[in-house]
């Protein structure tokens, strides 16, 4: 592994938190989300939605919608069938074999799950355009069912695609090692089940679409409630057809993604076509109810792991098998979501061999992706769990237990195969203790046991490790994605001495325009108000791999800071003619450079490269650079985190009353920002432990159909959260730094279980389905007592 | 279609309503107030809400024709002479939005909270919030938020 020598000296504003360029604008009501935008002429699109999860589709008929006075146009799955060159896009198929079914923006012949659009509306006016919606007659022909993972891989499931004669999409393994002996001779071994139920992502903001056609020349202009407005180009050209070239994205203001974003939608295509084919501007706005079918689901997994360890309990080997949701039909990344955490299940541990295997499965539910963590939160879950049943097996404490494993010589390779660059895991450990003052806890909750307290306090840990900023593209075309995982930026050092800046990657909440405001300030040694960046815009920032997996600073930053190199480079090329010294003899300190007491500034360069009155022969005028960084390695954040839960053991009910995390997420840019996410992170995760659960009954139907008995939590659920930080810079980029969007989902779930579990272990409960509601706490505690 | 007189910012408009026209679209669509959100068609979300008479609503459960004689104060109204509000600027200062969707809500809500309970603890200000919904903050930073706020809004009387 190569290293990034230079020693950056980076600090002026790095390293600070700067306040939120983004603000403004959000607290003060003029921001522009999707659904502030309108055009003129502009008219609305509603989808009508299948009610059955399977079903063959006898007949549409429009004809009412069509006689509704306000509707300008409404087609069937059928009538549109000609309007796609290719199926809604999954781009990552992890195996030659895997099954990948003809994904129509409407379906034609059978309904695959309850939200399956079948027809569409266009109408004057939104509230018209959902009346006309209810007007549309579909005649279906209901089907045999299939929700739960695990009963669609037996014989004589219900087919969701009859086509595939089975309901595995794929089956994918990863082994390395000697697995079987190191089981055959283990002391110990633990062999748990989890399930990680069906999440729904919730980002505040629905999703949503607005496209302006251009008749006169074919153009397209599509704004879309999107993290992904650059991936939404290239396959959104490839399911419509619109050329590449005439296809303009936007993401505007966008209220959250968490994954959910990450996706490219039957409603864009459909939008799409409609401008394509009325040559109005087309607008559709999701309600949340209709999102909660629309919108990828995450997680839904069953999973198994087995650890092997010897009597002291030294982990030394690791067997996973999944059985993991598809739902009905494979969205973007859909399939590659288990493999995104198909190394992590040894987690921080150096163990020797390992063996993981995972099958997607079809179920006539909406379609599983990306949600916040993707594959990692389930890996962290699984060992971390595991962890703590091999350390009450072996009789030992559940931080003595993960100290004894700990991987602590880097880099790193993993028995899973990859490379860790930096960590230092006893240190966030060490950290977290002493924040958390684990012996007075640990005592007090003896206390309790022992005079059968009927509030028993429970204590738990994760100590992660992740990758994250996606990613190598070599790896990626290793394991089948469909596209690379570099990014882009390209500066503009104007002549007046401000400084734009495009970036690839595309913000919905993350502050990258004070992150990178701060990089480029200090690199160009410029005021951080004189530095604007510019995102989002297909053609304002052409290349862009955008923005999911705690990638934006880890590859867009490091593109970012690469770029502001070459201005530099180019600047003191010109500083040197100008001053008569050999380039090299300049020093560059903020902003200037110098040399024999004659000095220029980055701002007076780009003036100079500008005119262009006096630039070293063959030099183009001007001070612009771009950078396209392809990382050599993924990003490695590793972290403690405990949480703290007191139990009523009458009612039930958890409560979660303190919550510790340290992370180690390298160099820090802006910490106030960090933290941010951090915190955000952690609430996800403890949705998932305690309160959310999307529920099929059997026949498909959503049952957690709302915000009403999805339970996303609310401050009131929540504790301050008490936050650490250590520091083991990154190794393979030149700011040290690692991605922190995900870290606190993917560790807080298995803190608050772990803690949950410990709080029960006197009942002799060594585990609860998730989410660990006062009634299923309750029912364990009863059935623990007879 | 009913004829109403609404106050919103301090300006009066009269408006022909559809008696079926939520609250929240009248701000949006028809006075183009777009900084008060849609987050859910439930009430669940509280991203939109809005002060009515000083007391904060959700703009989604009222419609438009029963907030006729009253006055109206969305995010727009908040800031006065190009400063931020209190509240906003203890947003700001405390990083207690991310993506800002919620925001409006959230701000107009703490408001609300402030003038009846002017130094709530943080429990109070957690139970006082739990109609409002955020997904980026985890809510750590907007308790801290509305705390800065009181003590802000305190100096300010």
């Amino acid at each position: 592994m190569t290293t990034v020598a230079e020693e950056v000296t980076l600090g002026r504003i790095v390293g600070t938190s700067a306040e939120r360029k983004e603000d403004t604008a959000l607290l003060t009501g003029l921001a522009k989300y999707i659904d502030d935008m309108s055009l003129p002429g502009m008219v609305w699109m509603a989808i009508v939605r299948s009610p059955y999860a399977h079903a063959r589709i006898q007949s549409v008929d429009v004809s009412g919608a069509l006689a509704h006075r306000d509707v300008i146009a409404a087609y069937s799955g059928a009538d549109l069938a000609d309007d796609w060159q290719a199926s809604l896009p999954c781009a990552w198929l992890p195996t030659e074999e895997t099954h990948q079914p003809n994904h129509r923006p409407l379906a034609v012949d059978e309904a695959r799950y309850v939200g399956d659009g079948i027809a569409v509306v266009v109408a004057a006016s939104r509230e018209a355009a959902h009346d006309a919606a209810e007007l549309v007659q579909v005649d279906y022909d209901p089907l045999p069912v299939v929700v739960d993972p695990e009963r669609a891989l037996d014989e004589g499931a219900p087919l969701v695609h009859e086509e595939f004669g089975t309901n595995n999409c794929y089956t994918w393994k990863l082994s390395a090692g000697e697995v079987d002996e190191e089981f055959e001779r283990a002391d110990v071994t633990v062999k748990e089940r989890y399930r990680q139920q069906r999440l729904i992502p919730n980002a505040i903001e629905p999703r949503g679409v607005l496209v302006q056609p251009s008749p006169a020349t074919g153009e397209l202009t599509m704004w879309s409630a999107t993290q992904i407005p650059h991936i939404a180009r290239v396959t959104l050209s490839m399911v419509t057809g619109v050329p590449e070239a005439k296809l303009r994205v936007i993401a505007p203001d966008v209220g959250g993604g968490f994954g959910s974003k990450l996706n490219v939608y039957a409603e864009e295509a459909l939008a799409l076509a409609l401008a394509r084919r009325l040559g109005r501007p087309i607008k559709w706005i999701e309600t949340r109810s209709e999102g909660y079918l629309a919108t990828i689901h995450g997680r839904d997994v069953v999973q198994e792991i087995e650890l092997a360890a010897t009597a002291a309990g030294k982990i030394r080997a690791v067997r996973v098998r999944l059985t993991t949701a598809m739902g009905a039909y494979l969205q973007l990344v859909t399939p590659g979501i288990p493999l995104l955490g198909a190394w992590l299940y040894g987690g921080a541990y150096d163990i020797a061999a390992y063996d993981f295997e995972c099958t997607g499965v079809f179920t006539n539910t909406t379609p599983t992706d990306a949600y916040r963590g993707a594959g990692r939160p389930e890996a962290t879950y699984a060992i971390e769990r595991a962890v703590d049943a091999l350390a009450r097996k072996v009789g030992k404490d559940p931080v003595e237990l993960r100290r004894l494993n700990f991987i602590r010589e880097f880099p790193a390779t993993m028995a899973s195969g990859l490379t860790v660059d930096s960590g230092d895991y006893d240190r966030h450990l060490d950290a977290a203790l002493e924040i958390l003052g684990y012996d007075e806890l640990r005592t007090r909750q003896a206390d309790r046991r022992e005079l059968g307290d009927t509030t028993q306090l429970g204590i738990g840990f994760s100590t992660y490790l992740e990758m994250c900023g996606l990613a190598p593209s070599r790896i990626l075309g290793a394991i089948r994605y469909g596209a690379g995982g570099w990014d882009a930026a390209t500066i503009h050092f104007l002549p007046t001495g401000t400084v734009q800046v495009l970036i690839g990657t595309s913000p919905h909440g993350q502050s990258h325009v004070t992150t990178f405001s701060q990089i480029v300030a200090d690199r160009l040694g410029i005021g951080y108000d004189e530095v604007e960046i510019l995102h989002g815009d297909t053609a304002v920032a052409p290349l862009g791999m955008d923005t999911y997996g705690s990638r934006s600073l880890t590859v867009g930053g490091i593109a970012v800071y690469f770029a502001a190199d070459r201005i530099l480079e180019k600047a003191r090329r010109i500083a040197a003619h100008q001053l008569e010294v050999d380039p090299g003899a300049l020093e560059y300190e903020n902003g200037t450079f110098s040399a024999n007491g004659k000095a220029m500034t980055t701002k007076e360069l780009a003036l100079q490269a500008w005119t262009a009155h006096n630039l070293p022969d063959g030099m183009e005028p001007g001070l612009e650079a771009s950078y396209v960084f392809d990382p050599e390695n993924f990003s490695w954040p590793a972290g403690t985190h405990v949480a703290v839960v007191e139990v009523d053991t009458e009612t039930g009910a958890v409560d979660l009353v303190r919550y510790v995390a340290v992370d180690d997420v390298g160099k820090v840019i802006n910490p106030m920002v960090v933290d941010g996410q951090v915190h955000g992170g952690i609430a996800q995760g403890i949705g998932q432990a305690l309160f959310e659960e999307a529920v099929y009954d059997e026949d498909g139907n959503l049952v957690t159909s709302s915000m009403v008995n999805y339970l996303v939590p609310s401050a009131a659920e929540l504790p301050s959260f008490e936050l650490g930080r250590t520091e083991t810079p990154s190794t393979t980029n030149p700011l040290g730094v690692k991605g922190v969007g995900e870290t606190g989902t993917i560790a807080s779930t298995a803190a608050v279980m772990n803690a949950v579990v410990d709080a029960l272990s006197p009942y002799g409960i060594t585990d609860l389905e998730m989410p660990a509601t006062p009634e299923r706490v309750w029912r364990a505690i009863e059935g623990a007592g007879r | 279609m009913r004829r109403v007189s609404i106050t919103v910012n301090g300006e009066e408009h009269e408006l022909e309503l559809e008696p079926r026209e939520l609250l929240v679209y009248v701000l949006r669509e028809r006075l183009e107030l777009t900084g008060t959100n849609v987050g859910c068609d439930t009430s669940s979300c509280g991203a939109c809400t809005v002060l009515l008479d000083g007391e904060s609503v959700k703009s989604c459960t009222l419609l438009g024709v029963q907030a006729d004689g009253h006055e109206i104060t969305t995010i727009e109204g908040l800031a006065t002479n190009g400063s931020l509000h209190p509240v906003q600027d203890a947003f700001h200062d405390e990083h207690g939005l991310q993506c800002g969707y919620c925001t409006p809500g959230f701000v107009m809500a703490t408001v609300s909270l402030l003038r009846e309970t002017p130094n709530p603890s943080e429990e109070q200000i957690r139970h006082a919030l739990e109609g409002n919904l955020c997904r980026c903050t985890g809510y750590h930073n907007i308790v801290r938020a509305v705390q800065a706020a009181a003590g802000a809004v305190e100096v300010s009387r």
